[in-house]
């Protein structure tokens, strides 16, 4: 039995006391408007008074690598779960560096700093990129500056992220690193399938969209794509991932929440976990699943949503 | 080889405080990992992770009783080290229980203790139901404890 993360899970079974749980989030709900909401997060001790949205969700995501930073002795075992970041701040600097745009607030956290990718991407100097970001970084510049195909240069960099963390996820430590690329990959192909049952894609876009898992079969996924969106329905009954049927009929964002809560759901019995990685690794996925909750409760407030509809689109609470 | 019976009595004590006592610095050094997470976030658990923390330290102490009861038996604090070999197998047999539950019972406990923390990071007014699961561990060290003490007070009336 691992000794190693003892001590960080002791730390983190107390930091799980600070989650916000379905009540805090229906009395989030039950807010008149976005500050009242704000108001009731500082409360929570999330972020400082006078802060907007944006700005205190930038704090809480330093605060939670900040703690990771701080419970283990390389916070590189967790990379899998940065990748996202990493490769959504490439995506954004190609399309800044093409358009020779500046538009503040496009960048999250990563590794790389904004402005140093934007050099690198001018300069063309890729050599200087993590090595599985070389290529598709060069490839995606140039489809955007060659063929102005920005859906084209998205899916090349959102197949070499997928690529990424399914590779990283795998060659990493516990269960949950993991499960959550296995569960990203998989979530990803079947919007993938869904978005091109719906608008018509080609077997060839799937091919280079979808990045292979373990748990679906890529060949019989697009084939179901290609013949229509009950097709890729019918298909996914027949894997483990059937209860997402409903969930694909209703929206595009009912999907996205069902990947949340299942990943929220395999995660949950972390927290009776006392050893090793996974509480950990679950403790920031749920940070993670959390914030994404509180965007949606803060956009619409902001934009005068119906309650309702805000809270169909709340992820389930890890605690 | 005349003296090959105090060898093994001998023998017998250094691996009952040897092996429970590794089991103990294991258990207490896991829970005592567990114990320093949880008061770097709340200082105030501080008596109650400490109580947890020192539950797998008992069988380091069983440990070295019987080791001090089989040398002070076999002669090493005092008196005569004569004994046949027969005698001083049985007394490195009677300290077996102790040193081999000792020390897997210990890592055992340390486990427990760990997972009792935790409980008592989530809710410290669990902490009476937390000691319990740590706690009933140590039942297996008394009763090693038990035949090791009994097994030791009966050689010295042996005719062998």
């Amino acid at each position: 039995m691992s000794n190693q993360y003892i001590f960080a899970v002791a730390r983190i079974r107390k930091k799980e006391l600070e989650l916000l749980n379905r009540e805090f989030m229906e009395q989030l709900l039950a807010a008149p408007g976005e500050e009242a909401c704000l108001q009731l997060l500082n409360e929570k001790g999330y972020g400082t008074a006078g802060q907007t949205a944006n700005e205190l969700f930038e704090e809480e995501e330093r605060k939670t690598w900040q703690l990771v930073g701080e419970l283990v002795p390389d916070v590189k075992v967790f990379d899998v779960l940065r990748l996202q970041n990493e490769y959504h701040n490439l995506k954004a600097a190609i399309k800044e560096t093409c358009t020779a745009g500046t538009h503040p607030g496009i960048y999250l956290n990563g590794s790389i700093a904004p402005e140093q990718l934007e050099k690198i991407l001018l300069e063309r100097d890729f050599r200087k990129l993590p090595d599985p970001m070389q290529e598709p970084a060069a490839r995606a510049l140039d489809v955007l500056l060659t063929l102005r195909d920005g859906q084209m240069c998205d899916c090349i960099i959102d197949r070499a992220a997928l690529d990424q963390i399914r590779e990283t996820a795998l060659a990493s430590d516990g269960e949950i690193l993991p499960l959550y690329g296995e569960l990203t990959v998989a979530a990803a192909d079947i919007k993938i399938a869904v978005r091109s049952a719906k608008t018509g894609k080609g077997a060839d876009f799937m091919k280079q969209a979808m990045a292979q898992c373990r748990t679906l079969d890529l060949r019989r996924l697009s084939q179901a794509a290609a013949a229509g969106l009950e097709e890729v329905i019918s298909y996914l009954k027949t894997t483990g991932y059937a209860d997402c049927a409903e969930e694909i009929r209703k929206s595009t964002a009912a999907l996205e929440c069902w990947c949340d809560n299942l990943l929220i759901r395999s995660i949950r019995p972390q927290l009776r976990n006392s050893f090793g990685i996974d509480p950990l690794a679950a403790y920031i996925l749920a940070r993670r699943i959390e914030s994404r909750s509180l965007r949606m409760i803060l956009t619409g407030k902001r934009n005068g949503f119906d309650e309702e509809e805000i809270r169909g689109r709340i992820r389930e609470t890890y605690v | 080889m005349a003296n090959l019976g105090f060898v093994f009595a001998l023998i017998g004590a250094a691996a009952a405080a040897l092996f429970a006592g590794m089991g103990s610095s294991i258990g207490v050094g896991r829970a005592g990992q567990a114990a320093a997470g949880v008061v770097a976030e709340d200082g105030s658990q501080f008596s109650k992770v400490l109580i947890l923390q020192l539950l797998p330290g008992t069988q380091g102490i069983y440990g070295l009783l019987i080791a001090f009861i089989t040398m002070s038996q076999i002669g090493v604090l005092g008196g005569s080290a004569d004994m046949s070999l027969a005698k001083g197998l049985a007394y490195f047999a009677a300290c077996l229980p102790i040193a081999f539950v000792g020390l897997v019972s210990g890592m055992a406990q340390g486990n427990a203790s760990v997972a009792a923390i935790g409980l008592v990071a989530k809710d410290p007014s669990q902490f009476g139901k937390a000691m319990i699961f740590p706690a009933m561990v140590e039942t297996y060290a008394i009763l090693a404890l038990l035949v090791s003490i009994l097994a030791i007070f009966a050689i010295p009336g042996l005719t062998i």
